[in-house]
């Protein structure tokens, strides 16, 4: 029997890992030979995949890329005895450098196995922090997670513990209900570690969620999903009703006596519904428009009930703090940046995919190290980061150390960790442009210096494009800019203006007149 | 047959009958009405049994939920995904965002507009394929991407959208030959 792995990721079964695992069951059917074909989560090599990998004793040999135009008998054959002088054969998955370079805590299981597999999760450490976390008062759940220094993966980076302190101590009045949501509208391009951690570890996000709901006394939790992930939906769905009947979601958590519900709602392709508040509205069958803090969600959140609004990676991390204890987390890192950051590579670039590391690396090492420059082997020249509110970096500012204060001190934002490559073919104004057009799209119109500040940028821009009354247009854009930042109410129109001027300063060039570039 | 007067003007007449549009709504308030915050549910349910949110059911989820026709109306409108028209037999989103810009996203929208001959939220004049944008897929380690359906491709060359488009043609006809 030989055991072999194909992802049903998303990006894989895009570079088609479906193909791949219906041809080699084929084979196998045909042959006779004894294939037993699991169908794992990623582990977020995404430039590989599909990658296939194969059980030996020594361990897990993969192939990688199995694109389809690459699948033929002498592939299948090299992949059913695990023959590794094959072209495609990478050796043991564990020691090629992209992952064995990484320091993996929320993505240690991921493309491991069959994500909906419970018996592998709790044999690899699953519940094992919810187990602990029952045996604990709310408000050692909350000091365990603040002593951890785990601050808020979604990009704002708002201490955890701090957020969770407030929902605890908000006196639970009668008939108020507490709430967990889960912000899981990852719109930002360049990210995607949301949808690996959701599609390769769900009952890791389902635990975290669980001992939230313990340390604050909420019953009930929602994770807001966008409609743009069908296959997370699919496991995360399926994941919940394991737990359930696993004793694990429900009325009577592990026989403790203790109640939580979890839910996936849909979002509907809106990207400020990934700002806490529109999310909220959202959820409550609103348009997604934002509110105005305070009242903090902490207080008055979902139904107007104190609520804790995580992003996927920051649930995901808490089980592990409960488990290995917080000072295990908060020994990795750099200066207030605690722990891992699940930086993704994306764009122009030669090995695209994810890599949890400690804060601490700069940005080149990232990008060469692991990324090994760009995809179309032309020069890099613009990198933005933290998304498309993340300004863009020139290579003067490649040697940024990534933590979210050594960004903020360059005017960028470290965000999530999404890092979004182009080559020297970009053209520095129309992504200037694009970035106003993108909060024209999106803005839910709320304020107004996003809903009228981004039309007017697009319109500023490009008569600067066109050359008209350039310098006075170019100080028009910086005040249009200023007034966004300090005038709107959300980041949508707070953080336009980063990638926008962040293109202007640094490169000028593409601003300047036609023919004296 | 649009009682809503905000609506008139839809450049395509609605395709369903009352009964057929009617027992699936009815069908869907009955089952997920009770839901705390129950609007979004209710709209994808619709949707995903009809295709579309007919305009005539708008009144019909307003009363089910006490609230006014404008205000489903306003939550219809607000979010990119509902729809009160309907579309052709499969839906193709091109991703927009900057990662798949760097990797030649631009180029690709305007192949995939000039080919099938529309713009960004037509049909083709054969009914087959509604062309929309989305700004991110998630699958930006292997940009530009496109989603037919359910189904998210990377990596995509111009050629190589033509040849699914082509694919999407074939699979109708068979279809229709049975």
């Amino acid at each position: 029997m030989v055991k072999c792995f194909v992802p049903q990721d998303m990006t894989a079964k895009a570079m088609g890992a479906d193909q791949a695992a219906g041809f080699i069951q084929n084979a196998a059917n045909q042959s006779g030979a004894q294939v037993e074909l699991v169908r794992n989560g990623s582990r977020g090599l995404f430039w590989l995949e599909p990658l296939v990998e194969v059980e030996t004793e020594a361990g897990r040999i993969g192939f990688g890329p199995v694109t389809f135009d690459k699948l033929d008998t002498t592939l299948i054959d090299a992949l059913l005895s695990a023959d590794q002088s094959h072209p495609l054969c990478e050796g043991l998955v564990e020691e090629i450098p992209y992952l064995k370079n990484q320091q993996r805590f929320s993505f240690v299981r991921a493309g491991l196995d069959d994500p909906l597999s419970l018996a592998f999760y709790q044999s690899t450490g699953g519940y094992v922090g919810l187990r602990n976390a029952l045996a604990m008062s709310g408000q050692a759940i909350v000091d365990q997670v603040k002593e951890s220094g785990l601050r808020g993966r979604g990009g704002a980076a708002f201490p955890t513990g701090i957020k969770w302190q407030t929902v605890h101590d908000v006196a639970a009045d009668e008939g108020e209900t507490k709430y967990i949501v889960c912000n899981a509208d990852e719109g930002d391009s360049g990210t995607f570690a949301d949808r690996l951690a959701m599609e390769a570890d769900p009952y890791q996000l389902i635990e975290g969620m669980t001992i939230a709901a313990m340390a604050v006394g909420a019953e009930q939790g929602y994770i807001y999903l966008r409609s743009e992930y069908p296959e997370a939906h699919r496991i995360l769905n399926a994941a919940i009703s394991i737990a359930e009947q696993a004793n694990l979601l429900g009325d009577n958590i592990l026989d403790s006596g203790r109640r939580f519900n979890l839910e996936v709602r849909l979002g509907a392709k809106a990207y400020i519904c990934g700002e806490e508040t529109a999310l909220l509205e959202s959820l409550e069958g609103k348009r997604g428009m934002v509110r105005a803090k305070p009242p903090l969600p902490a207080i008055k959140g979902l139904f107007g009930q104190p609520t804790i609004v995580n992003n996927v990676l920051t649930l995901a991390a808490v089980p592990f703090i409960l488990r290995e204890g917080a000072a295990a987390y908060a020994e990795v890192g750099f200066g207030r940046s605690r722990g891992t950051l699940a930086f993704q590579l994306a764009g122009n670039i030669k090995r695209g995919g994810l890599v949890e590391l400690g804060f601490g690396p700069s940005l080149k090492s990232l990008l060469d190290d692991f990324g090994g420059g760009t995809y179309t082997g032309r020069p890099m020249r613009a990198v933005q980061v933290g998304g498309p509110l993340g300004a863009y970096l020139p290579e003067s500012q490649w040697d940024t150390p990534l933590d979210y204060e050594s960004f903020a001190a360059k005017q960028a934002v470290l965000g999530h960790g999404g890092v979004v490559v182009f080559d020297d073919h970009v053209d520095m104004s129309e992504q200037a442009r694009f970035s106003m057009e993108f909060c024209v799209a999106e803005s839910c119109g709320k304020c107004t210096p996003c809903r009228i500040g981004s039309t007017r940028g697009v319109e500023v821009i490009d008569r600067i494009r066109a050359n008209e009354n350039r310098a006075a247009n170019l100080e028009l854009l910086e005040e249009l800019c200023e007034t966004m930042v300090d005038g709107s109410l959300c980041a949508m129109g707070g953080m336009t203006p980063f990638p926008v001027m962040s293109a202007v300063r640094h490169f000028p060039e593409d601003f300047a007149a036609e023919g004296s570039k | 047959m649009n009682k809503n007067a905000y609506l008139e003007g839809s450049a395509i007449p609605s395709s369903l009958t009352e009964a057929q549009w009617q027992s699936a709504v009815v069908a869907t308030l009955a089952s997920l009405n009770d839901k705390p915050g129950a609007l979004l549910p209710i709209l994808h349910e619709i949707q995903g049994q009809l295709g579309y949110v007919p305009p005539e059911s708008i009144e019909l989820i307003a009363k089910a939920l006490n609230q006014s026709s404008a205000e489903i109306y306003g939550v219809i409108s607000f979010y990119h995904q509902f729809r009160t028209t309907p579309v052709g037999a499969h839906q193709v989103e091109i991703c927009r965002a900057e990662s798949c810009q760097s990797m030649g996203g631009r180029a690709l929208e305007a192949h995939a507009k000039a080919s099938l001959g529309v713009d960004y939220h037509q049909t083709t004049s054969d009914g087959e394929v509604t062309l929309e944008p989305v700004y991110c897929l998630g699958n930006c380690a292997c940009s530009p991407s496109i989603r037919i359906d359910d189904q998210t491709y990377a990596r995509v060359t111009p050629e190589q959208f033509d040849a699914l488009m082509e694919g999407l043609k074939i699979r109708s006809l068979e279809v229709q030959n049975g």
